[in-house]
């Protein structure tokens, strides 16, 4: 669970392969302000390490990642 | 699509060569993952990677000659022998077999992930001398394209912190 972190957008890509929640979850956090939370779920194993990566690469904050009942979880906040 | 230059933006550059179904992917991935992660992305498209470029697309992938392709089936690791890619609408039904897989595994489709290139400004040049020689028509081609030569390649692949061939 996500604790006391309020997400301000959710993003579903559960089905979604390599590179897909990646440029999803950059599409959002694009028109997201500076400080805002997104939560998102993939089904993908591989995003574990790949928004661990995203997140250094571009300077966004991964604030958590959890699995969920199967489900990987993440909550990034938006550094512009 | 010339972006005004940041300065301390990383860059990378791939050359795609192959227009296969399978080839067709790696270039792609990386170039739109790239773009996500704020890096500024040239792809030089040549020789038969230069037909991804085409407006309509209809990618194929052979069993012929890639003793290493393997597909699932039922649980298990099949195979693909290699000799029956010279039959007669062979290679049509391992491009649909294939596209069928792409689709259930959630895996973009190279249409998306060109489109989604486009999108983040990834830079496509189309290679002039490739056009001439398989005398391609250019309105053929995706809008937003730029042409160019291996002068035009090189002056991007000089400024890039990756550079890929594929």
């Amino acid at each position: 669970m996500s604790d006391s972190i309020t997400p301000d957008e959710i993003l579903d890509t559960k089905g979604l392969n390599c590179p897909l929640p990646i440029l999803k979850a950059k599409k959002a956090l694009k028109g997201m302000e500076n400080g805002k939370v997104l939560e998102l779920a993939s089904s993908d194993p591989g995003a574990v390490k790949d928004f661990e990566a995203f997140c250094r690469a571009t300077g966004n904050t991964l604030l958590k990642s959890w699995i969920d009942d199967g489900v990987y979880m993440f909550l990034i906040e938006r550094v512009v | 699509m010339a972006e005004v230059d940041l300065g301390n933006a990383k860059k990378m550059t791939i050359i795609c060569t192959k227009g296969t179904l399978d080839w067709a992917y790696p270039p792609f991935i990386l170039a739109t993952t790239a773009a996500a992660m704020d890096v500024e992305v040239t792809m030089f498209f040549t020789f038969y990677g230069l037909g991804l470029l085409d407006k309509k697309l209809n990618l194929s992938v052979t069993t012929l000659g890639n003793s290493s392709m393997r597909m699932p089936m039922g649980g298990m690791q099949m195979a693909m022998p290699n000799m029956i890619g010279m039959l007669p609408g062979v290679t049509a039904g391992t491009s649909v077999m294939m596209k069928n897989l792409i689709k259930k595994k959630g895996v973009a489709s190279i249409e998306d992930l060109r489109e989604a290139a486009v999108l983040s400004d990834v830079r496509m040049i189309g290679c002039q001398m490739t056009i001439d020689l398989f005398e391609k028509k250019t309105e053929d081609m995706i809008e937003g394209i730029e042409l160019g030569g291996a002068a035009t390649w090189l002056e991007s692949a000089l400024q890039s912190d990756i550079n890929l061939y594929m």
